[in-house]
């Protein structure tokens, strides 16, 4: 019958008794109207009206939503079960919490990152475009997404026709000063082509974005972003038309950007226009890449077509290009693929694991329930004989696990809102761009996986359970000896999968593990204990000749070097670890000239101070440090790392010899020295670097400040900064951290994936050490009959622990066999991500079977212990 | 329900609910009323079992067949009376077609000459 009916029961019924009473009197007064005596008339209209509570009985079943009934009553049923339990159900609720929590998080992170639509304008039409290079060298990795020089970027955008717009952008940084003495600060800035927001379909909140005619060298307009509108201009738009003050130079804010904004990055705070903040020439350069071109479809040209006139174009530059470094083709890439950046990989390998200890938890609870329905089988096959539906039977068994996982998904998912949390703000390399929140679709995602995980858990053991014959059932006593087979089977059967899968994930986070180690213990190349850095930028409008800037540095230099507990300290553009920074090409004037078509050498471009490589302890191998005469523009002297010597001056002495870099105007710069080789970032081979005196000057003003201290070098760091503030109080300084911290920043990602695949995995084994365990102790169980007369006929104690043993080990055994085999075959998928680890790296699988071997050979012993020990007589009476 | 006829519960029970719309169709009426109505009616062959006559009113009225409401019997005591509704009425109209179909068929079957109404053997 209907809901409404079902829910207004109590009430209907209570009119069917005032209903019938009315009859009664109706009844009894025709009656007595016939002249029956009172106490006659009354006997039989209640025998007229028959049995009152059948007929309230009957209308209550037709007012019954029936199968909700029946639902109802099984799941107090179940409740009743498992309460009688409680440790069982407490553990199997906790391990459904934890693996569904888990998964929950996970989904959050990869939903937020990889799934959900970027906040534009129809997006799906919006398409990021790369240069590509076709020699082989750059496609090892399998990734080939060149960024893009300024040069070719207008040459696209004005020699094809195929995409309805294209838009650019490259970072910056700025230091952003008050007029009225606000603390300085270092701010992440973007610099976008004026047609980058109309193109994503970007609307600011207040005022406007940049015009055609602002977009051009030496602009003075700016936008900000949301955050630092309120943070730092507490959200009062009248900051729209005011001026603002970047690297020293007024911009005129023109319009604010609204919340939902956070492309590229959430860091993000000040946009400018793409062309305001770089030198006018270097708009020409064809091989300077920095720049990130968004490109949206026209409709009714495919993307093919449009990349085709693209590629053509790059192609021609190629050409005209030869030995520079000019891409020869182009690449297209998926806008949130472009976001997502390095974690699409590690997060798919999470999610992976993630449903391996889904998997695994749902077998365990599976066991466990398989046990308990053991129990109840003449309970079952009572019931059958009485007539009682298998699917009744299957359903009152479902119930129990569907309970099991219910609970355990509440508590997950409350754990995972939390955990998600944690996740998104511990892992620095996720993407920001949108945030990271619980939806709706992440909880229809944790119902749905509730529901798959019921199912899974219960079903296998309800259907095995319900199956047998009545009779044999009926029959069977644990007096049988060996239990029921089939039931055992299944149980050992699906404890053989879970330490499969177990052996799979242990796998993979030992390979994980390994290289995680390998990377922590690479050699930078330098001594990084107790080094404190932190970068600052001097902007050309107060420092304006080289002369000042040297000043400023060298009395800063000297101040650092004469406080208590500095031992030396290092002036550079970029330290050993702490990233790329970027390369240039050169010739050398020694060598014959290059044959057309040929790579030009390049290297690594680095500034050092005097004092940088003796205060880093990067070893001098040939030649000698710069020195303080090396400055000003008239000093042409470079440093190369040995990298360098070795792959450009084989078997030559390349001190006294020049290297020529056409970027740097017109000169040949002579080699004084060969040092050690640092890399760039750990995980990455070492590269060809060369190194120009800081002192000489150089269009770029950012520098990064290495003070080597004889304690804790964050101690030191407010010292540090008072002394900057002292010389300029306007100068900010950013990323103020340990150069351990810089280099350990690198490896965060590894050392992420590698710590929660760990996890996943040490909590599969101890979910199948537990499910061996109990699987053996059921068994145990089921036997002690078996087991008390073969210790009365004179059994071996040891004999009677070697064959429980083997018998737990039997399931044990065959599942690593096949986890080893099917871990071989997962390890394929995260090759790339391991670091001087190969996936069958015979270590790791042999630490693995040895840690799982012996975790089961304890599992096993304990019940086998106390099979061996059975008092005969005791196990004899216990039926 | 019949006296005669307790083999055949399927069918009588529909023709129950049709009895009691067929009833209802002089004017409202409560439960003991309609059973009364329906007994003497039949001249007594039919006695109306309150197991059954209630489910049906309850049955009647999910299905928007009759409505009811709370009111004085002739006695002047409280009564939940019954009413035939539009839908009902087309309903009854419709069960009364089939039944004399039926009827009908059953006679033929039967051997039976002349065409009988509503009897039951």
């Amino acid at each position: 019958m209907s809901w409404f009916h079902f829910f207004r029961r109590r009430q209907s019924d209570a009119e069917l008794q005032q209903e019938m009473e009315s009859f009664l009197v109706e009844e009894i007064a025709e009656n007595t109207a016939r002249g029956m005596s009172a106490e006659e008339a009354r006997r039989q209209a209640r025998v007229k009206l028959g049995n009152v509570q059948k007929v309230r009985e009957n209308l209550w079943q037709q007012n019954t939503v029936s199968s909700f009934e029946k639902v109802c009553r099984d799941l107090k049923y179940a409740a009743r079960t498992l309460a009688r339990s409680p440790g069982f159900a407490l553990i199997a609720v906790t391990v459904m919490a934890l693996c569904i929590g888990a998964a929950t998080s996970l989904f959050t992170i990869v939903r937020s990152v990889l799934l959900r639509p970027l906040p534009f304008r129809d997006p799906s039409s919006l398409v990021a475009i790369y240069e590509h290079f076709r020699p082989a060298q750059f496609n090892q990795d399998g990734f080939n997404y060149n960024v893009v020089s300024p040069a070719d970027y207008y040459d696209w955008r004005n020699q094809t026709h195929g995409f309805q717009d294209m838009g650019v952008w490259h970072w910056w940084q700025f230091n952003l000063t008050g007029e009225r003495g606000e603390l300085p600060e270092v701010v992440t800035a973007v610099a976008g082509s004026w047609n980058l927001f109309p193109l994503l379909g970007v609307q600011p909140v207040f005022g406007r974005t940049f015009a055609e005619a602002e977009d051009h060298p030496a602009s003075d307009v700016a936008m900000l972003t949301w955050s630092v509108f309120q943070r730092r201009f507490a959200g009062n738009p009248s900051i729209v038309g005011r001026q603002i003050h970047l690297d020293g130079k007024p911009f005129t804010v023109v319009g604010v950007l609204p919340a939902s904004f956070t492309y590229p990055d959430a860091k993000v705070q000040v946009w400018v226009p793409y062309a305001a903040p770089t030198p006018p020439e270097w708009l020409q350069y064809h091989d300077h890449h920095q720049s990130h071109v968004i490109a949206r479809m026209k409709p009714g040209v495919s993307l093919e077509s449009a990349l085709s006139q693209v590629g053509a174009v790059q192609y021609r530059e190629h050409l005209q290009n030869l030995n520079a470094p000019v891409a020869e083709d182009v690449v297209p890439r998926n806008l949130i693929d472009d976001l997502a950046r390095d974690v699409k990989k590690p997060l798919i390998i999470l999610m992976c694991a993630v449903v391996c200890m889904l998997l695994i938890g749902s077998l365990n609870v599976a066991n466990l329930l398989v046990a308990r329905s053991a129990a109840r089988q003449k309970e079952v096959a009572v019931r059958t004989a009485l007539g009682a539906q298998r699917f009744t039977l299957i359903r009152e068994q479902m119930m129990e696990s569907l309970l099991i996982c219910l609970a355990g998904g509440s508590a997950g998912v409350l754990l995972s809102l939390s955990a998600t949390r944690w996740l998104a703000s511990a892992w620095k390399e996720l993407p920001s761009a949108q945030g990271i929140h619980v939806d709706g679709m992440v909880l229809a995602f944790a119902c749905g996986l509730v529901i798959v995980a019921g199912l899974a858990a219960g079903l296998l053991p309800a259907i095995a359970s319900t199956g047998n014959s009545v009779f044999a059932a009926l029959q069977a006593t644990s007096r049988t000896a060996g239990g029921s087979r089939p039931r055992t089977a299944l149980r050992k059967g699906l404890l053989t999968v879970e330490i499969a899968v177990t052996v799979v994930l242990l796998v993979g986070a030992g390979l994980l593990l390994k290289s995680f180690l390998r990377l922590q213990s690479t050699d930078v190349g330098c001594d990084t204990g107790k080094v404190l850095t932190l970068g600052y930028s001097l902007d050309s409008k107060k420092y304006d000749k080289q002369d000042k800037v040297n000043a400023f540095n060298e009395t800063l230099l000297d101040r650092l070097r004469a406080m208590p507990g500095v031992r030396a300290v290092a002036l550079g553009s970029i330290l050993p670890g702490a990233g790329y920074g970027g390369d240039d090409v050169f010739t050398i004037p020694e060598h014959p000239p290059l044959k057309p078509g040929d790579e030009l050498p390049d290297a690594l471009y680095r500034t050092a101070d005097p004092g940088y490589f003796s205060a880093l302890r990067i070893p001098l191998l040939m030649g000698r440090f710069f020195t303080a005469q090396d400055r000003d523009d008239r000093a042409l002297k470079v440093i190369v790392s040995s990298h360098l010597a070795r792959q450009y001056f084989p078997g030559e002495n390349p001190v006294g010899k020049h290297i020529h870099p056409p970027a740097y105007g017109n000169h040949d710069y002579e080699i004084v020295g060969v040092v050690g080789d640092t890399i760039y970032q750990v995980g990455k081979p070492t590269k060809a670097a060369m190194y120009f005196p800081i002192l000489a000057g150089d269009s770029d003003r950012g520098m990064t400040l290495a003070v080597r201290t004889d304690s804790d070098p964050l101690a030191i760091s407010i010292p540090v900064q008072k002394q900057i503030a002292a010389l300029d109080p306007e100068l900010p300084v950013s990323d103020v951290l340990t150069l351990e911290q810089v280099i350990g920043d690198s490896l965060l990602n590894a050392s992420f994936s590698a710590t929660i695949v760990l996890a996943f995995a040490v909590l599969s084994l101890v979910l199948a050490c537990v499910g061996l365990y109990g699987v053996l102790s059921y068994l145990m169980t089921l036997r002690m009959t078996e087991l008390g007369i073969r210790i009365a006929l004179g059994a071996q104690r040891e004999e009677l622990l070697r064959l429980m043993l083997v018998d737990g080990m039997r399931p044990a055994v065959f599942g690593l066999g096949l986890g080893l085999v099917g871990g071989a075959v997962a390890t394929r998928a995260i090759a790339s991500m391991l670091y001087g680890t190969k996936p069958l790296d015979p270590a790791v699988f042999t630490v693995v079977t040895g840690a799982l071997l012996l975790v089961a050979l304890l599992a096993c012993l304990a019940p086998a212990w106390r099979a061996s020990r059975l008092d005969p007589m005791q196990a004899l009476r216990a039926e | 329900m019949g006296k005669n006829g307790q083999g055949d519960a399927e069918m009588l029970k529909g023709t129950l609910d049709m009895m009691i719309l067929r009833t209802l169709i002089t004017g409202d009426a409560h439960g003991h009323t309609i059973a009364k109505v329906i007994e003497r009616t039949s001249e007594d062959v039919l006695e109306v079992e309150q197991g059954s006559l209630y489910p049906a009113l309850h049955r009647l009225e999910d299905r928007g067949w009759v409505s009811s409401y709370w009111g004085a019997s002739e006695n002047n005591r409280k009564a939940k009376f019954y009413r035939l509704t539009a839908t009902g009425r087309k309903q009854l109209i419709r069960e009364t077609t089939r039944w004399r179909q039926m009827t009908r068929a059953i006679g033929l079957v039967m051997g039976d000459k002349t065409q009988t109404e509503g009897g039951i053997g």
